[in-house]
């Protein structure tokens, strides 16, 4: 079958575990595969970043500020792949590159969250969408059979020079589109946690919303 | 007169551009197979893919193939301009003062010919020719004429050794260097160097089309590029070809007289080129099932390594590479292995050049500019299908191409000689033959 991701040739093996499993066979070939690392071994325990400490100081920071996200999850390393393979799927488009994360966003996924949550996925700017076609986040939380709810709306239009001056003193990048997350357990879903600004920022308005027990998860741990 | 000579995404146009000029048709069209891209003329099914789409609010398919350039779907219209080029002529802007040798003068001359006459030719240069100054005479006279040229090559490496070399000998023509992040990128010059890639953003923009793909490998032809250069050129335009290894169906053509073609069998040192050896070395994969090579490969590797003369192990797989490297390294540190997406590649590269890795155990013939002066060659599994005429025939070509050191040892280790074996050995004998009836050679 042809890689996902290099196009190449590949022969999968079908293992006895995996017909009695009926585990789907790898869309990638072993060779791009190596080159994703799941965040494994020593990680701050509320952000997923590759830590000796049980708590990195950023987290404790946030702490300080009161923030009411409880944990973000991520998958993948941020390694010069992860960055290349970002690259085609979010700015050039390539939709189907999303089913190279499929089997191992829904492990780590059912690994740390229960079933009961509901999924929020960080929104685009109506015109960002309009170029890309698709918004990544929600491409990401596709891949989890769990109901989604657009709660957000983003207000900042994505490209500075767009904002308006109150905004651009407000810092603000959402607000809440009114859809019902009163007494709901939620996870925020984005492509990237990187300063963690927009997750955090997210949980606060749902939190105010009356949604409890937030949480996020990203693909990408940078 | 942004849009002149190209097809651009809808997506990409932020400009107004003159309706009267511009033809609009679908990016995706579809064909009783699937689908079909006619920007790049993908009709790999493997290579479509649909998804719920924003911007058209349905489930829409796009290509995958060419997506590098920006996704073409069945939202995204391509744009295409009908209307006039529009040309500049400069006054004999060649500045060299080099001399090309008997060989490199008549296919000069026969490119000069083909340009004028808006014809097609091969040009057939062993490698190591010196067949980029073989051009030169022509381009001075397209550009005389006020026509455009473009010189295509299948690898951005390529296209960044050749524009600077262009434009220091046409340094008066406004150029561009067309690359993945180039900054010339939809730039209409006089003369355009470009990837395959970038071309497909051109739609008969070009009078002189040259398409350079000597030393390809392991990058096989693709069949996008002819279809891109065929796009991107004129109705009436020439189509200079350069190869070192046309395929079967043109060198059959060549001889029966069917296509244009002049041959440059010899290189610019006047020294023949190394013939390569055959060497039995048994079920190599058996014997590696086991940890261990045939005991000619090791003993090739020992007389190299103790007379310190530098090589390249050519390998057929990255697994295997990968796999061997560490497993020769036990024995000797000077040994490294690289491979086309290796990211330590540049760095590698330079060591070896810099003589601090005596053995180069690679799957991939590197950068054109890696002429490394006195070396040796092995093919090792050479009876491996990756290894076609083509391919063993520009290995081959790394070897002896300094006039310092003209020689060279090309062995090819096999588990069974195959035809394209047989066929690049004839193919070098045969260049060699015609050089020597040619008076080419000095021996
Ligand atoms: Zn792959
Ligand atoms: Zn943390
Ligand atoms: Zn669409
Ligand atoms: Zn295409």
């Amino acid at each position: 079958m042809k890689c996902l991701i290099c196009h190449d040739e590949w022969m999968p093996t079908m293992s006895f575990a995996m017909l009695l499993t009926l585990r789907q066979a790898d869309v990638c070939c072993p060779r791009c595969r190596a080159r994703f690392i799941r965040l494994e071994g020593n990680r701050c325990e509320r952000c997923s970043r590759l830590i000796d400490q049980a708590v990195c100081e950023d987290c404790i920071a946030w702490e300080k500020r009161k923030s009411v996200l409880k944990q973000n999850v991520s998958v993948y390393m941020y390694n010069d792949w992860m960055k290349e393979v970002m690259n085609r799927f979010k700015f050039r488009g390539d939709y189907a590159l999303i089913e190279a994360f499929r089997h191992d966003v829904r492990t780590v996924f059912s690994k740390h969250f229960s079933s009961d949550v509901c999924l929020v996925p960080i929104p685009l700017s109506p015109s960002r969408l309009a170029e890309r076609g698709f918004n990544q986040a929600e491409a990401i939380a596709s891949l989890l059979p769990l109901p989604m709810i657009f709660a957000l709306r983003r207000i900042d239009d994505e490209k500075q020079s767009k904002k308006t001056r109150r905004e651009r003193f407000t810092g603000r990048k959402f607000c809440i589109t009114g859809e019902n997350v009163a007494e709901k357990r939620i996870v925020i879903v984005d492509d990237i946690y990187t300063t963690g600004a927009t997750v955090h920022e997210a949980a606060k308005l749902l939190y105010d919303a009356g949604a409890r027990d937030i949480s996020s998860f990203t693909l990408v741990r940078s | 007169m942004y849009m002149a000579g190209k097809q651009l995404l809808k997506s990409e146009l932020s400009f107004p551009y003159d309706e009267k000029y511009v033809q609009v048709v679908e990016s995706i069209v579809k064909t009783k197979k699937g689908y079909r891209c006619v920007r790049c003329d993908n009709e790999d099914q493997q290579l479509f893919a649909s998804f719920p789409c924003a911007r058209c609010g349905r489930i829409c398919t796009y290509c995958r193939k060419c997506i590098m350039m920006g996704r073409c779907s069945e939202c995204n219209p391509l744009v295409i301009w009908t209307g006039p080029v529009p040309s500049t002529s400069f006054s004999s802007p060649l500045k060299w003062s080099g001399k090309l040798s008997p060989a490199q003068q008549l296919a000069s001359d026969e490119v000069c010919h083909a340009i004028d006459r808006n014809d097609s030719l091969l040009v057939w240069a062993v490698c190591g020719a010196g067949k980029t100054e073989v051009l030169f005479a022509g381009i001075n006279m397209a550009l005389s004429q006020g026509k455009r040229v473009c010189i295509a090559a299948p690898r951005t490496d390529v296209v960044l050794e050749l524009a600077p070399r262009l434009a220091s000998v046409f340094p008066s023509v406004d150029m561009a260097a067309l690359y993945g992040g180039s900054q010339d990128r939809g730039k209409l010059a006089s003369l355009t160097v470009s990837t395959t890639h970038q071309l497909l953003r051109y739609y008969r923009a070009f009078d002189v089309m040259i398409v350079d793909e000597v030393d390809a490998f392991p990058y096989s032809v693709d069949p996008m590029l002819s279809y891109a250069v065929e796009r991107a050129r004129k109705p009436t335009s020439s189509l200079i070809y350069l190869t070192a290894t046309p395929n079967e169906q043109w060198q059959s053509e060549v001889k029966r007289g069917k296509r244009k073609a002049v041959t440059i069998p010899a290189r610019y040192h006047r020294r023949p080129l190394p013939v390569p050896t055959f060497e039995w070395c048994g079920n190599w994969k058996k014997k590696w099932r086991h940890n261990r090579l045939p005991s000619c490969v090791v003993q090739w590797v020992n007389e190299h390594l103790e007379r310190n003369k530098q090589a390249f192990f050519f390998v057929p797989y990255i697994d295997f590479l990968q796999q061997v490297v560490p497993y020769l390294q036990q024995f000797h540190p000077h040994i490294e292995g690289v491979h086309a997406e290796d990211p330590k590649r540049k760095e590698k590269v330079l060591a070896f050049r810099r003589g601090q890795i005596s053995i180069l155990v690679t799957t991939t013939i590197l950068e054109r500019g890696v002429t490394v002066p006195n070396i040796d060659v092995a093919v090792f599994g050479a009876e491996q299908p990756i290894f076609t005429e083509s391919a063993l025939v520009q290995i081959a070509g790394r070897v002896g191409r300094s006039a310092q050191y003209p020689t060279g040892d090309i062995r090819f280790f096999h588990f069974g000689k195959t035809k394209a074996m047989l066929k690049a050995k004839r193919h070098i004998v045969s260049m060699n033959d015609e050089a020597r009836k040619r008076g080419l050679i000095d021996e």
